[in-house]
């Protein structure tokens, strides 16, 4: 994967508590085996069944072209483990996640996919949601763990020290497993039936 | 120093943990299936990697499987290659496959247990996220996406950062009518979707210790919805009881007793829920914590979009509106139990209610259900007896609502389109969906027990 450090983006909100997977991905385009689900992001709040935009979503608005931070309500990602919300997230050009919390799944599978997801506490929330409405561009610092609103106030975010540290420097937690490959084999022979 | 259950387990499985870094953690049990591994596959087949200890995973088909008659064959190609994917990951890794046809298909959150592949102590993941079903025998188990299923693959391990633990004490005794269903649903309601989040739960108090090893599988199932990692119960003689006999079971369960928590061993949280106090649950709203008793009232605060979505309306009862559809089957809610539960209402009436079906969970469900005649007793009802798999839980498999439609539904999601573009879904237990099917509106099972 690409390294990931510093990079702004415009955004956007969509000002809902409890965004299940199944929104951001629904079910029935989980049949393919391809990652590019971009066009399916949010498909039944953004499309009507007949394929027609819904103008009103935030994603349709004329302001939303080439948004890439998404500022979310509550508890977002929570649901479905479904790997194809992050892929989808990504294809659409999703590249950092705001709320005030995010599933534990849904957070795991966003760092695996080069999507920041940035929890800010419930005073910044209502500030990042306003500028998402206004399409407004924030600034992620991922070494430096630091979000930069666009009134330029700066938040700091935790983050897993070492999903940071694979997602800046560009490394494969695969990689890091194999590694230690020999650890596994020790383990396995010190406990029968492993 | 006292331990909990979690800490036990997560313990005894922590390969190492370096500075800094999420601990390697030993995977015993790996379960997959056709909707989250096929990437996974492609992913090992990039790097010319193999899976590392086949015999450590198992295959099974569920998500997309059609439960019609099987003679009739699976129509949508989608699903047929997504089953050829698996097929073909399996055949290049030697890794066991129960596939269509298989006497041991079936949802695999069923037949993990069912099996007795599904043991105490254990570490057990599989990508879905409904895998803390498997908590229920004291193993810590929990949903992974399809990058970490393929870290799985190549390396039985994970990196993981232990969670925090939550206890959930649910004392007292179920009152008549009232099932495992009605307390996990209590419990989302209490602590919100999100309320579990960064936390294995353990359940534990008299009325989890009376549950049935199906009952404290629902509960476990559903632990996801609280927001949880994992949801687990410590084992005792009738999670012993449950696994005699099965064919991957041990068969000495002495070394499992050591799989409880400590007396004095600290929880970061705790909530608690009075058995003797509840009464059936049921959802209004389109998250599994928007739940209240069935007899309720729809709370005032419901957000509009919500009730738009559902045509419900603030400050209205649910008992008494009118159903399209009634789905008994899932993860949740599809095992021996729940039928004979949703029989026990059923037997000898008829439904008013449009649709309905009853999905087993496994081939060795439906098989046993029909040795004890609870398929006639459906069929007699007016209900369409299937073949197994996920079906209309979510909607995969061509079993789904047709917009606007409302099903009182034994699954674990609400969500808006779960079970079908525009569908409608009210999630309550067996009792309440058999009930519901028989008047054909909601209803409270209890008149009928």
């Amino acid at each position: 994967m690409d390294p990931i450090t510093v990079f702004k983006g415009k955004s956007v909100s969509i000002p809902i508590a409890n965004i299940d997977t199944d929104q951001i991905t629904p079910a029935r385009y989980l049949k393919g085996t391809e990652k590019k689900l971009g066009s399916v992001f949010f498909r039944d709040w953004r499309f009507n069944a007949d394929g027609s935009p819904k103008p009103e979503f935030p994603l349709n608005r004329p302001g939303a072209q080439g948004v890439s931070i998404l500022v979310a309500g509550d508890n977002y990602g929570c649901g479905s483990s479904r790997e194809h919300a992050p892929w989808a997230m990504h294809d659409f050009g999703i590249r950092a996640v705001i709320s005030t919390s995010i599933a534990d799944i849904h957070t795991n599978n966003c760092l695996k996919n080069g999507i920041i997801p940035i929890v800010v506490d419930a005073a910044t929330h209502p500030e990042a949601l306003a500028a998402g409405e206004q399409n407004l561009e924030f600034e992620v610092d991922l070494p430096n763990r630091t979000l930069t609103l666009p009134s330029g106030r700066k938040v700091t975010f935790p983050i897993d020290a070492f999903a940071q540290r694979c997602l800046v420097q560009g490394l494969d937690e695969l990689g890091y497993l194999r590694s230690h490959a020999k650890a596994v084999e020790a383990y396995e022979s010190a406990r029968p039936g492993r | 120093m006292p331990k909990t259950l979690f800490e036990k387990i997560w313990e005894d499985h922590v390969v190492l943990t370096e500075p800094d870094c999420p601990s390697v953690l030993y995977i015993d049990l790996h379960l997959i299936h056709e909707v989250t591994s096929p990437q996974a596959f492609a992913g090992l087949r990039n790097r010319g990697l193999k899976v590392r200890r086949p015999e450590r995973t198992v295959a099974t088909v569920d998500h997309i499987v059609p439960t019609h008659d099987p003679k009739i064959g699976i129509l949508d190609p989608q699903a047929r290659n997504l089953i050829a994917e698996l097929t073909r990951g399996c055949a290049e890794n030697g890794i066991t496959f129960h596939g269509i046809g298989s006497p041991n298909q079936g949802i695999v959150h069923v037949i993990g247990p069912e099996l007795g592949l599904t043991q105490p102590g254990m570490t057990i993941v599989c990508g879905d996220s409904h895998t803390s079903t498997h908590g229920a025998f004291g193993a810590l188990a929990f949903g992974i996406g399809t990058s970490e299923v393929e870290m799985v693959l190549a390396t039985q391990t994970l990196l993981q950062r232990k969670a925090k633990s939550m206890e959930v004490k649910v004392d007292g005794t179920l009152r008549k009518g009232v099932a495992a269903k009605d307390v996990i649903l209590a419990l989302i309601a209490k602590i919100g979707t999100g309320g579990g989040t960064g936390h294995a739960i353990e359940y534990r108090g008299a009325a989890i210790r009376a549950l049935s090893m199906e009952e404290r599988m629902t509960i476990c199932n559903m632990s996801i919805e609280a927001g949880a990692r994992a949801g687990m119960v410590a084992p005792d003689d009738a999670t012993f009881q449950y696994l005699a006999g099965r064919p991957f079971a041990p068969k000495s369960f002495e070394s499992f007793r050591k799989y409880s928590t400590d007396d004095g061993a600290a929880f970061d949280k705790g909530v608690s829920i009075d058995a003797d106090a509840l009464e059936p649950y049921i959802t209004y709203g389109t998250n599994p914590g928007a739940g209240m008793p069935v007899t309720g009232i729809i709370p005032a605060d419901t957000p509009r979009k919500m009730l738009d979505y559902m045509g419900l309306e603030a400050g209205k009862p649910l008992l008494g509106r009118p159903i399209d559809v009634v789905f008994i089957g899932s993860c949740t809610n599809s095992r021996i139990s729940d039928l004979r539960a949703a029989a026990s209402v059923l037997k000898g009436r008829k439904v008013k209610t449009p649709r309905v079906l009853v999905v087993p969970g496994s081939h060795a469900i439906k098989k046993q259900a029909e040795s004890e005649g609870l398929h006639t007793i459906f069929r007699e009802a007016g209900f369409d007896w299937r073949e197994p798999g996920c079906s209309m839980c979510l909607a995969m498999n061509g079993d789904e609502l047709k917009p606007g439609q409302t099903c009182v539904s034994t699954s674990n999601r609400n969500f808006e389109g779960r079970q079908g573009p525009g569908g409608r879904t009210l999630l309550a237990s067996p009792y309440t969906a058999a009930a519901s099917a028989l008047e054909g509106a909601v209803a409270d099972p209890r008149r009928y027990l």
